[in-house]
């Protein structure tokens, strides 16, 4: 990271430029990971609207998968899974990181 | 100039219908209620422009506030004491935001016991704040003050909020001869506000008020101190225009015979006034009585009260307000902790006084000099902090 400014540089009141969240990866704070089993989907896009992080990938009309920069595995995706339809699994992430 | 006659709450308001603020954002409190309650009028009659938000506590009042100023809007309240209090939370966020909110303020006392009178406990309450404490002797003054305040807290090097104050019923109330500048002066002098940055400005989009941890908090509070530093001189450039353009000269101190003066004594607010007549009197009789009048608390006159009282033989501070601090009052202490630094250090007393609305007389604020004669004569102070005009 760069160096950080100094009071006399930083813009004053605690201002901070709009955006910056994308800086902020909050992929690391993740302990349980949201996976998808595509057979399962329906496209309902219910996780794209309630996942607070922006990490459902959606291209036309269709969930194509999760940002794992920014997902924080909070499970909310999964819980908003129709019940008959639980296409997210969440799976503890020490199994990705042993392997 | 118009002269006419005006409570301190009425000056205030007339300033604030000059002022035209975007939004005004107010609960009332006694003795402070009629500033807003006149000014609602004046919106009400279409005399300004300004959207009034009636809130249901001081707390949203300041937040209202807040939010205008951040969103571009020059913004003001009015309060008192206990409405002040509810107000803490918020007082910061404005000056930590560096938003330049003005706020005519009524000193009263705080509960408890409960009391609606005048003493400076709310006022001081407020005073490591952030804000610029304005103290108004009377009438002309608060409404001097005010229409100062505008200019002063909005200056790009300053960017704070201030509060201007007028004793509780003593000024809020008290009908005064005032004189008012025309309206399209006081447009003039003030000019038009203008933001850096605002959060209605969505072309240039920004967040406000985020998280600021180990990493920035630090760098921001610097920022918010060196404020306050830069802020004497535009309070004094400011005076001195006001001065030059409407005949009333400000600084931060005021000095009442002082120059030669071997006893003075420090006040605030009205006090101010009836210390004057004692010292007069005084002066006949030969003793060298002088005063210091403190404008600005915040950011405190350090330098100027050094100077004024270098050669002076005694120093009263005066404190309308008990610091229930185990030592001394606010005033006293920080007056004190001034005459550190200066080329003497004159023998100094503290006197509380006037809590909760008490009556000063002239007899008791004549006590105050007949000690300070005796403190002279001697070098010897007997009793640091003194009580004036409570029962014992
Ligand atoms: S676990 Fe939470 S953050 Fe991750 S994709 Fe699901 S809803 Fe979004
Ligand atoms: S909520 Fe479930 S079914 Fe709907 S799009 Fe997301 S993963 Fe697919």
């Amino acid at each position: 990271m760069s160096k950080k400014p100094g009071w006399k540089e930083l813009a004053s009141g605690d201002l901070l430029e709009a955006g910056t969240a994308k800086e902020f990866e909050t992929g690391d704070w993740r302990t349980l990971r949201p996976i998808k089993d595509d057979e399962k989907c329906i496209n309902c896009l219910n996780c794209w609207i309630w996942c607070p992080d922006s990490a459902i990938i959606v291209k036309d009309e269709k969930m194509i998968g999760i940002d794992y920069r920014y997902c924080k595995g909070c499970g909310i995706c999964a819980r908003v899974c129709p019940p008959k339809v639980q296409a997210i699994k969440m799976v503890d992430e020490r199994e990705f990181r042993e392997k | 100039m118009k002269r006419v006659a005006r409570t301190g709450n009425e000056a205030m308001a007339e300033a604030m219908r000059q002022i035209n603020p975007d939004v005004v954002a107010a609960y009332p409190i006694t003795p402070a209620t009629e500033i807003v309650q006149i000014f609602s009028q004046f919106v009400a009659d279409g005399l300004v422009d300004t959207e009034f938000v009636a809130v249901e506590s001081e707390h949203s009042a300041m937040s209202a506030c807040i939010g205008a100023a951040a969103a571009g809007a020059r913004a003001m309240t009015g309060t008192s004491s206990q409405g002040l209090a509810l107000m803490y939370e918020m007082l910061y966020i404005a000056a930590g935001l560096r938003l330049p909110i003005v706020m005519p303020e009524v000193n009263r006392a705080l509960s408890s016991p409960i009391n609606i009178h005048c003493d400076h406990s709310d006022t001081m309450g407020a005073r490591d704040s952030g804000w610029i404490q304005i103290f108004s002797e009377n009438s002309q003054e608060a409404y001097d003050n005010v229409i100062q305040a505008v200019r002063i807290c909005e200056h790009p090097q300053v960017r704070l909020p201030g509060l201007i104050t007028v004793d509780g019923f003593i000024i809020s109330h008290g009908l005064e001869v005032v004189d008012l500048i025309h309206d399209e002066e006081v447009k003039s002098f003030i000019g038009e506000y203008k933001t850096e940055r605002s959060l209605l400005d969505i072309k240039h989009p920004y967040s406000l008020g985020a998280l600021d941890l180990q990493d920035f908090y630090f760098e921001h509070k610097r920022q918010e101190a060196e404020a306050m530093y830069n802020t004497p001189e535009v309070i004094r450039a400011v005076g001195e225009e006001f001065g030059k353009r409407f005949g009333r000269k400000y600084d931060l101190i005021e000095k009442y015979k002082l120059e030669d003066a071997e006893l003075a004594i420090v006040v605030l607010g009205s006090t101010a006034g009836t210390s004057r007549v004692v010292i007069d009197d005084l002066r006949e009789k030969g003793i060298k009585a002088g005063m210091l009048k403190i404008r600005i608390f915040r950011p405190f006159p350090h330098k100027e009260i050094a100077e004024s009282l270098s050669s002076v033989k005694a120093v009263a501070v005066m404190d309308r307000v008990d610091g229930v601090a185990g030592f001394g009052s606010p005033t006293f202490n920080e007056v004190r902790a001034a005459l550190y630094d200066g080329p003497t250090r004159p023998p100094i007393v503290n006197y509380i006084y006037g809590l909760g609305g008490r009556e000063i007389s002239l007899e008791e604020i004549t006590s105050v000099y007949k000690n300070l004669e005796k403190i002279a004569k001697t070098g010897e102070v007997k009793k640091i902090v003194n009580y004036l005009g409570v029962r014992e």
